[in-house]
């Protein structure tokens, strides 16, 4: 079996895994980092968002053994020394969540549009970019709002 | 998912030459539709090239009067290229239509083409601006290339190695997508060079992408929205799925052709 060796959260890390192993797969049960989840596991719905050399993909559709080498940032690579990141403390604030469930994929996906967009986001531009995040618990209007603070929020690191 | 042998050539000329020797091979360009189908063992092929480092097929140049795009080049940086926005437009607004952008941060143009799904963006931007598809062993014209649901002239072993769009005085593209997974219900893409007005329909037909030769003559006569007033596309031959029949796919592709048309530049 190959041994597939990344950075993730700043760390070096490696296992040896079989070739059809996903990305998701080498994170929450060879890592142990279960933040991220699988939701449908058909690439529809962003739970499993994680950002690979600075673009946010969808870890359940992407093989571990293609990413060798690669720089991978997940939630819980977003708090640094015990401080939330700007993003999440805005999804706290603003309710953005009720089950949570999507809320890891959600931030990932919220950060990623902030890298890409900058830090004043228009209600409409969120809802497009976040096209590719279901959530079935808050009908999406507090997520909105917490993106929107978070950008703002950002803009002070 | 069902084990395979993994590899990972770094460049086309490499990867061909790994598929000519591996048996039950599979080229894997972003994954978008290949991941998803083998998790569903829907594919199970016994080797998968990885074309995820071939540099050789990566890059947007532009050159006279056309556009070749390496068929690694992934969505976001067609739909965000600034000389492929000035010289064809419309096809950099396709790539930032389809799926979403974690999708387009993945997803290539030449996989799209080789996958050849019904309701994909790219066929309909291929066929309606005339494109080449040029592989590891020969070049085809995009009227030749499509040749039924996910079939193309493709053959065993072959791969993609980049595609040529001649540059259209004014091209546009539309589409109804799927609430749900964005693809197209229908998508047109409509294109003028010279004389010339070339349609094409993706979502709709039952055999994939195909030409919209009676909205062609409309808009041949004068390439304005007014043209299609009263156009009315025949419902054979159409899908009819629990998205949309058959009726009202043919009555969309008029619509999104007048839209197409109105964005036209």
């Amino acid at each position: 079996m190959p041994v597939v060796s990344m950075t993730v959260n700043g760390k070096a890390v490696s296992a040896d895994v079989d070739s059809r192993t996903l990305l998701v797969q080498y994170l929450r049960e060879n890592l142990r980092l279960t933040g991220t989840h699988v939701g449908c596991d058909t690439s529809q719905c962003g739970a499993c968002v994680v950002h690979v050399n600075g673009d946010a993909l969808k870890s359940c559709t992407a093989l571990a053994v293609a990413l060798e080498g690669a720089d991978v940032v997940t939630i819980e690579g977003l708090a640094k020394d015990g401080k939330l990141h700007p993003m999440q403390e805005a999804f706290r604030e603003n309710h953005g969540l009720q089950c949570g469930f999507c809320t890891p994929g959600m931030i990932m996906s919220a950060v990623d549009i902030v890298n890409r967009k900058g830090n004043k986001l228009e209600e409409k531009l969120i809802r497009e970019e976040l096209e590719g995040n279901i959530c079935r618990c808050t009908g999406y209007h507090n997520i909105v709002k917490a993106i929107a603070a978070g950008a703002e929020g950002m803009a002070g690191q | 998912m069902y084990p395979f042998t993994y590899h990972q050539p770094d460049s086309a000329r490499k990867a061909a030459s790994v598929a000519g020797k591996a048996e039950d091979a599979k080229f894997l360009a972003g994954g978008m539709t290949l991941l998803p189908t083998m998790k569903q063992r829907l594919a199970s092929p016994a080797n998968l090239i990885d074309l995820a480092k071939c540099d050789d097929m990566r890059g947007i140049e532009i050159k006279g009067r056309s556009v070749t795009i390496g068929a690694m080049t992934r969505h976001v940086d067609v739909a965000n290229s600034k000389e492929l926005q000035e010289a064809i437009p419309a096809l950099a607004d396709l790539a930032g239509m389809i799926g979403d952008p974690a999708v387009r941060n993945r997803g290539t143009i030449g996989g799209s083409l080789a996958n050849n799904d019904p309701a994909a963006d790219y066929p309909a931007a291929a066929l309606a601006l005339g494109a080449t598809i040029v592989t590891n062993k020969r070049k085809i014209e995009a009227e030749d290339y499509f040749t039924g649901l996910f079939e193309t002239a493709l053959e065993e072993g072959e791969v993609i190695t980049k595609i040529t769009f001649p540059i259209p005085a004014k091209a546009g593209y539309e589409k109804f997508r799927n609430p749900a997974s964005r693809y197209a219900i229908v998508g047109v893409f409509v294109a003028k060079k010279g004389s010339e007005v070339r349609v094409a329909v993706t979502g709709a037909g039952s055999g994939g992408v195909f030409r919209a030769t009676k909205i062609e003559a409309a808009l041949t006569a004068k390439f304005s929205s007014k043209s299609l007033e009263g156009v009315k596309m025949p419902a054979e031959g159409l899908n009819s799925d629990i998205h949309a029949d058959a009726e009202y796919r043919a009555h969309l592709i008029t619509v999104m052709a007048k839209r197409a048309t109105d964005k036209a530049k």
